[in-house]
């Protein structure tokens, strides 16, 4: 989840890493959706703050998390104006009741790359 | 002057009552809250009943709005009890009168006892016809529509549009008779309540427009359903969606001001102090419009249970927040934000109504003044987010 350069690039144990895209092509303010093999639909946001990475769909609906509105850290389900914290997948609130699974993104060669847990734990 | 009350009761367990305690919980009210809903059920959920409940993708247990985070509300829940009076006594708290003969005694009431479905007059008793309301109502519909083949629809607005689509992929053979000439023009306007009716036949569902019932024929079940022109249309499911009215009778006999709905200020505040209105019963004061309006949307039973909340706790409210409902249907979703007038100049901004993807706005005097979107969530909520901002 974050993000600069320079940041040393944490991989737990397990994981593999998933590339997403070049970083030019998301410039702060657009998001991608990816779906790794075997994995539900993952959005990578590009705000102002880093990237962050979230499954794509709304918990309380069948919504993309990729049509919403973010603001700071928090993107808003285009359906039912549900909020969900970026960094760590929580709603700030109803209608929503689950969070949203977050994943571990990194930048490796201005490669995006997303680190996916084989299975487990929404963190 | 105002002074928070010791005790509350919410009348409706539904979302606009659920939303208030949550509200009252967030904003700090720790005196006792009381919720009394006429369902056995805890709050649920409606817009799933027209699709995905029917279909059985849903459960009843999916319907469920309460989760863990609620664990915490301390809430007293009273199910199965419909309020019959409101009164006020000698000390300026307010008794509420049950069906079981019980009664309550609190020092504020917050109204949300909803509306219930439109019927068609003097068609009552047969079998196999609908309204669609409750996790009941849905539950029986969807009996019936597993063992029909002829569904008929009277009524083209959003609840029959959502319920001819999902029948259509459950592969029965729809009609959807409306009677106006363009389904949809209230709420849309006439074009794009044109473009929206437009998906029925493209899923082959029949929408006949200008078409008024005359009866519904049966002996125990309905097995037809005749026009006025002398139609008949065989029907061995009929579901009328047709409208709301407003649950107000119970309060007849109190001092409360009731015209199609609770009338309320914009604040939620009833003519009698203490007793407030939210959600599908009331008709509140919109003071950029200066009319009351009432609103039947999911998005208005939450925004007016915050507000409720703030006017209660005497904390300040955020700016009113943009009218907005959406639909699905047809595997396309439909938002709306904003306001309408018929006079507005509709643009299309953004896609092709060909295509079921567009975006489109409601101009009035060179201001947007709403927008419309199938299937465009990204594009709205900009538009959506411009119009929120332009009013605060």
């Amino acid at each position: 989840m974050i993000l600069d350069n320079d940041s040393p690039v944490v991989t737990h144990p397990g994981a593999t890493a998933f590339p997403v895209c070049e970083l030019v092509t998301l410039p702060v303010g657009e998001v991608v959706t990816v779906t790794p093999p075997g994995m539900a639909a993952i959005s990578v946001f590009h705000t102002s703050d880093g990237l962050y990475a979230i499954d794509d769909t709304c918990t309380h609906q069948d919504a993309s998390l990729a049509d919403g509105w973010v603001e700071g850290c928090t993107v808003e389900c285009p359906l039912h104006e549900a909020c969900f914290d970026l960094r760590t997948g929580v709603p700030s609130g109803p209608p929503a009741k689950i969070a949203v699974r977050t994943h571990d993104v990194s930048i490796v060669d201005g490669t995006v790359l997303l680190h996916l847990e084989e299975k487990g734990d929404a963190r | 002057m105002n002074t928070v009350p010791n005790s509350i009761v919410v009348l409706g367990a539904s979302l606009a009552g659920l939303s208030a305690v949550r509200a009252l919980r967030e904003k700090g009210y720790a005196g006792r809250l009381v919720v009394a809903g006429s369902e056995q059920s805890l709050p649920y959920d409606r817009p799933p009943l027209s699709k995905e409940f029917l279909t059985g993708d849903l459960t009843d247990e999916d319907l469920l709005l309460m989760n863990s985070d609620d664990d915490t509300l301390d809430v007293e829940w009273r199910m199965n009890r419909t309020a019959t009076g409101l009164v006020r006594s000698p000390d300026g708290s307010h008794r509420v009168t049950f069906d079981d003969g019980s009664h309550f005694d609190a020092d504020a009431v917050v109204v949300a006892t909803g509306a219930r479905a439109r019927t068609l007059p003097g068609h009552s008793g047969l079998a196999g016809v609908h309204t669609l309301r409750s996790v009941d109502d849905a539950r029986a519909l969807r009996d019936s529509l597993s063992r029909a083949q002829n569904l008929v629809i009277v009524g083209a607005g959003f609840i029959g549009a959502e319920v001819a689509s999902t029948a259509a992929r459950m592969s029965l053979n729809v009609t959807v008779v409306e009677a106006s000439p363009t389904p949809l023009a209230g709420p849309l306007g006439i074009e794009l309540g044109a473009i929206c009716a437009g998906q029925h036949a493209a899923h082959g569902v029949r929408l006949l427009t200008g078409a008024v019932v005359a009866a519904l024929l049966g002996d125990d079940a309905v097995e037809a359903v005749q026009l006025s022109d002398g139609t008949i249309l065989p029907a061995d499911a009929v579901v009328v969606g047709i409208g709301a009215v407003p649950n107000v009778e119970w309060a007849r006999d109190s001092e409360l001001m009731i015209e199609d709905g609770f009338l309320t200020d914009s604040s939620c505040r009833t003519n009698v102090p203490g007793v407030y209105a939210i959600g599908d019963c009331a008709r509140t004061f919109d003071d950029a419009h200066q009319v009351h309006h009432r609103s039947e949307h999911w998005s208005n039973a939450v925004a007016q249970a915050a507000t409720v909340a703030d006017t209660i706790m005497a904390t300040p409210s955020g700016p009113a927040a943009i009218p907005y409902f959406w639909s699905h249907q047809y595997g396309k979703m439909l938002q709306f934000a904003g306001t309408r007038h018929s006079t507005d100049e509709v643009r299309f901004v953004d896609g092709d109504p060909g295509t079921g993807t567009f975006v489109a706005t409601y101009d009035r005097d060179g201001d947007t003044v709403g927008v419309f979107a199938m299937n465009s969530p990204r594009l709205f909520t900009r538009y959506k987010k411009q119009l929120a901002r332009s009013r605060a």
